[in-house]
């Protein structure tokens, strides 16, 4: 039987490194080389779902060492310096990193964002099985790339899952959302979004990050390429525009206490025990 | 452009005594129509499903459209898509509001997808700007931004809305509405996922969103150990723990205690807040707090500024102390 190539393309964001994101838990530390930009967590996660697929007994009629032929592709659409998460998918075990990077596709919405990861998907790589992509990625968290790209392919989908095995091309998920464990199935090609599910994730060595940056694995993929015609303007061209941004005021008395633990813990309920104890619903000594 | 003005609500139930978003949203887009000068139109999926559509009147809609068929008894996604797509572009609502729940947040961006139209995640507030448009008011760019935002094209103007952002107007027993019901459309497709099982097993920590007290902890906490006195304090205090995202991650705590836009929105009546910088995914799930105490000992901390009372010192030392107070002044 002729030995089929399992195709599987990761979709993996570069995401700015603001103040809640990860940290070493053993150290405590946070992660300071990150600080210009990660990969995002569930992307992460993500990738690991489909380096797992690999360590899966292979069907039959494939290899005959238990491990299926998978070759994976990291794909990733963003600015150039986008190109560091995808050396780093590479020295996570991806087979190679495709990055679509173009002024006129700066500024798109998600509708326009899987369109383009759709026309890639389509005209480069006609032959995917499985598209994996992180559930909510941790700086805009809409949710929404996943699901519109499923929709701009015309393949069905599973959101949010927790766990997903192959046999064959039918793709089992699980998955707990809006309070129903639920487990299914869907025959390939697909999409499925991983759910991060609380595991903190290791990241690459420096040292594999440099070896796969020495190597030439990531492939540039610019507009033209692409195909996507002289007056495409992403910016423009998305559905919604942002109006204005502005900081959310502090619309509070902020009051600042200072001193030892027990000096601001004593005023704190001298001052304002009363509001404490009610919201508590015990009437509290002193009050 | 022909739409009309219509404000269409999903009707997402299946959740229904747990989940009350979509009385929330009904009542936003109750306000919103006031000033667009539309109807406010419940949309409801299933079968068997009357007391649904009352619920939805009794709320705040004037109209409802209602499937009401065995073939749309489970929620699918690719069949409830495929029949709020065609309504939409039969009935041309001017905006489409989607409750964030797991459901909502997957069925919304395929409807828009299809619809080719724009859709903002997990809005904080919604608006009718002087031209007539929705302002969509969302956290954005990963930092402690708000933006806001239009679909100054495309209709309908789609936005999804995080359960416990808006309030549920009282229930109205003199409400009328008019009841729309609908046929099947011709050519569903057949669902390409196929649900092997589905059992209901709420998560923990449901009362989140309920609790008049509530205890979060960050990563200033110091360790998953030190952490655990939240659990101390919230028991004392009648309150439940709540989490940031660092926090979940390292697995001091379940991902159902997570406070922020992919977690839980809260409105205690009173908030601490030991630890916590305050990235405005965190922020934008507790605005609706009346009263927030927050430690940390960086001052100029964003989760500080919003806080009623700012306390500068160890997060961790200072629960301890509070755990002590509470304890010496509860009277048994």
């Amino acid at each position: 039987m002729e030995k089929k190539t399992f195709n599987i393309i990761v979709c993996i964001k570069q995401v700015p490194m603001v103040s809640e994101l990860p940290w070493n838990a053993k150290t405590g530390t946070l992660k300071r080389e990150l600080a210009q930009g990660m990969m995002d967590p569930s992307s992460r996660t993500a990738l690991e779902a489909g380096l797992g697929l690999r360590q899966e007994p292979a069907p039959e009629g494939q290899r005959e060492d238990g491990a299926q032929d998978i070759r994976i592709t990291a794909l990733s659409m963003g600015p150039p310096m986008a190109e560091e998460v995808l050396h780093q998918a590479v020295a996570l075990g991806a087979d190679r990193g495709v990055l679509l990077t173009d002024r006129r596709m700066a500024g798109a919405d998600t509708c326009l964002t899987s369109f383009i990861l759709g026309e890639y998907i389509r005209k480069f790589e006609p032959g995917t099985d499985l598209v994996l992509c992180g559930a909510q990625t941790s700086d805009s968290e809409t949710a929404q790339v996943g699901p519109q790209l499923a929709c701009e392919l015309d393949i069905p989908a599973v959101g949010w899952a927790k766990d997903i095995r192959l046999d064959g091309t039918v793709l089992t998920a699980e998955r707990h959302v809006d309070d129903f464990l639920e487990t299914l199935e869907m025959d390939l090609p697909g999409l499925v979004t991983i759910d991060h599910g609380g595991s903190a994730p290791e990241y690459a060595g420096l040292a594999g990050v440099q070896a796969a940056f020495e190597s030439s694995s990531v492939e540039i993929v610019d507009a033209d390429r692409l195909g996507l015609g002289r007056g495409f303007n992403a910016l423009k061209d998305s559905p919604t525009r942002i109006v204005d941004v502005y900081t959310p005021a502090a619309q509070k008395e902020n009051r600042v206490l200072k001193g030892t633990a027990k000096t601001v813990v004593d005023r704190l309920f001298k001052e304002y025990g009363k509001i404490i104890s009610s919201a508590m619903g015990k009437d509290l000594k002193g009050e | 452009m022909t739409t009309n003005k219509d404000i269409w609500v999903l009707g997402d139930y299946r959740n229904y005594f747990r989940s009350r978003v979509t009385l929330q949203i009904l009542a936003r887009a109750k306000s919103l129509a006031a000033k667009n000068c539309g109807r406010v139109c419940a949309l409801v999926f299933g079968h068997g499903v009357d007391e649904y559509v009352g619920e939805y009147i009794a709320h705040g809609a004037d109209r409802v459209y209602v499937m009401d068929q065995p073939r749309l008894k489970e929620y699918s996604l690719e069949t409830y898509s495929f029949l709020l797509t065609g309504l939409a572009k039969r009935l041309q609502p001017d905006i489409l509001l989607v409750g964030a729940t797991r459901f909502g947040q997957e069925i919304a961006p395929r409807v828009a997808k299809a619809l080719n139209t724009g859709l903002t995640a997990d809005c904080i507030d919604l608006e009718i700007d002087e031209n007539g448009r929705l302002v969509q008011i969302a956290p954005s760019f990963g930092g402690n931004l708000i933006a806001r935002i239009v679909t100054p094209r495309a209709r309908p103007q789609m936005a999804t809305v995080r359960p416990g952002t808006f309030h549920e107007l009282p229930h109205d027993y003199d409400a009328t509405g008019e009841v729309v019901n609908l046929d099947l459309p011709e050519g569903i497709p057949e669902d390409r996922v196929r649900c092997v099982r589905s059992a209901y097993k709420p998560a923990t920590a449901a009362g989140l969103e309920k609790a008049d007290i509530v205890i979060t902890g960050g990563r200033g906490m110091g360790s998953k150990g030190k952490f655990k006195k939240l659990f101390e304090l919230a028991r004392l205090m009648n309150g439940e723990v709540g989490a940031t995202r660092p926090v979940v991650y390292s697995n001091w705590i379940g991902h159902e205690s997570l406070v922020g836009q992919a977690g839980k929105h809260i409105r205690p009546k009173v908030l601490f807040s030991f630890g916590i910088s305050g990235a405005i995914q965190h922020t934008a799930a507790l605005t609706d707090a009346d009263f927030i105490v927050a430690v940390n000992k960086n001052p100029n901390a964003t989760m500080m500024k919003l806080a009623d009372v700012a306390i500068v010192a160890d997060a961790n030392q200072v629960c301890s102390g509070i755990i002590r107070a509470v304890r010496e002044k509860i009277r048994d």
